[in-house]
């Protein structure tokens, strides 16, 4: 059995654009790790950065700050 | 064998690259199509290469790297995908012809091309630039060093003359890429297209291009992009719009080990030994009776090649004779640059070309100097 929790999940435009916010969230000790997209989101691929819902705003600001352009950000079973 | 034929692709890499792409054969999985460990060690790999990339050339980020298979696929996508019918396009005669065959292929579209002439030392005048441009005028193509004569082209000041008079800068580094400081925002080039196999000592196979921020590059191929799979178009964000279907992840690891190769030796180092690797050459094959030499050597920075006809001996001939006798590996003929060569007067002959790279040896040089030597004793 897959057990879901609820989780924040943040989606983007190129597979690069995952890789720079993993570099980033490494270099940063930031919470989270790469997924792939869940289907509740878009179906298709991709990649994704699944976090804990808690880290919303600090990851908000660290990709504002940083420049990492995403797609969006969601909260959903994971 | 003594390798002098750098210029066409390095044979030696260092041991990193040997082993990097070893590795990767061994461990990596596509690329941006999953994200198991596989997967993720080939998109991380990936990104660090355009990260390096991006350092070495001055780029803004490293998603404004795209790869290519070589330095001709990244001239073609930046060929065709800035230039429309009705636009003026200015080049130069030392041009290979992985820029000219794309311009003739996008003249015979309603592009109009002027191409600057050299003179007889394979050399440009930068004025000539300014005087070409026309009010249609879209782009300047021109390469940063001949792969022919091995002159430098001053780069940035044609980017001050692009940039003042708006127009595109479209910089082929395939020479000089890895041995000389190249930084893309400081020279105004728009779009810098490089290749990895020759002096960035990575894997054939490996290449690609700069793409200035807020610059528009009509894709070449679409394709899988491993995102937004149900869109009927290819992505259009950079650097998955010009990269549709699966990255050479395994050459790309070799090319990420040897730019860090590089960095860790120095350009300035590795240019400084291959200089003087060439100076060695040069002084001694230029007094040699019956050698013929071609190009500008008043400066010391140019790449490191020296092209050369023995006599009125078939430059084939000639190469063949190296190789077969000496054990030296040169290039002769015409090295796709058709325009330098009419501009030399040596279409028929061609020219024996000899490109030096750091892990020559001064006895090495020695030894294709006394083969020049006996090569044109007279009979």
């Amino acid at each position: 059995m897959i057990r879901k929790q609820d989780r924040l999940v943040i989606t983007f435009f190129t597979t690069t654009d995952a890789m720079a916010m993993e570099h980033l969230c490494r270099e940063r000790q930031a919470d989270g790790r790469i997924i792939p997209v869940p289907r509740s989101i878009t179906a298709g691929c991709g990649l994704a950065w699944c976090a804990a819902p808690e880290s919303e705003k600090p990851l908000r600001a660290l990709m504002e700050a940083e420049g990492i352009r995403f797609q969006g950000v969601y909260r959903c079973l994971v | 064998m003594i390798y002098l034929d750098n210029a066409a692709t390095t044979l030696r890499k260092p041991k990193c690259v040997v082993e990097a792409v070893t590795r990767a054969l061994c461990s990596m999985g596509n690329p941006g199509r999953s994200a198991h460990d596989g997967a993720l060690s080939a998109s991380r790999t990936v990104f660090e290469a355009r990260l390096a990339l991006a350092e070495l050339f001055g780029a803004e980020s490293p998603d404004r790297i795209a790869f290519t298979a070589n330095a001709t696929e990244a001239l073609n996508i930046a060929i065709k995908g800035i230039l429309n019918p009705g636009d003026h396009v200015i080049t130069t005669a030392l041009e290979h012809n992985s820029v000219l065959r794309p311009l003739y292929e996008m003249e015979d579209k309603g592009v109009e091309l002027t191409i600057l002439p050299a003179d007889r030392q394979g050399r440009l005048k930068e004025a000539d630039f300014e005087a070409a441009i026309r009010a249609n005028t879209r782009a300047i193509v021109c390469t940063h060093g001949s792969n022919l004569t091995g002159n430098l082209v001053d780069i940035g000041r044609v980017g001050q003359i692009a940039r003042r008079h708006g127009l595109l800068l479209v910089a082929d580094a395939s020479q000089t890429a890895g041995v000389f400081p190249i930084d893309v925002q400081k020279m105004q080039i728009d779009i810098l297209c490089f290749t990895g196999h020759k002096s960035l000592l990575g894997p054939q196979g490996t290449g690609g291009l700069y793409v200035r921020e807020g610059v528009e590059v009509r894709p070449l191929l679409s394709g899988g992009s491993g995102v937004q799979t149900y869109l009927r178009r290819h992505p259009p964000q950079m650097p998955t719009a010009l990269e549709a279907g699966t990255l050479n992840a395994h050459g790309i690891a070799g090319l990420l080990a040897a730019v860090r190769y590089l960095q860790a030796a120095g350009l300035d180092a590795i240019r400084e030994r291959e200089l003087d690797l060439m100076e060695r050459f040069y002084r001694q094959v230029s007094a040699i009776p019956g050698v013929t030499v071609y190009g500008d050597f008043s400066r010391r920075m140019r790449c490191p090649i020296v092209a050369l006809n023995v006599r009125d001996y078939d430059s084939s001939e000639v190469s063949d004779a190296l190789s077969s006798q000496y054990g030296i590996a040169t290039r002769p003929g015409a090295h796709c640059a058709p325009r330098m060569h009419q501009a030399l007067g040596t279409v028929e002959q061609g020219a024996v070309r000899f490109s030096f790279s750091h892990y020559n040896t001064e006895e090495e040089i020695e030894t294709a100097v006394s083969a020049l030597r006996e090569l044109a004793q007279e009979e």
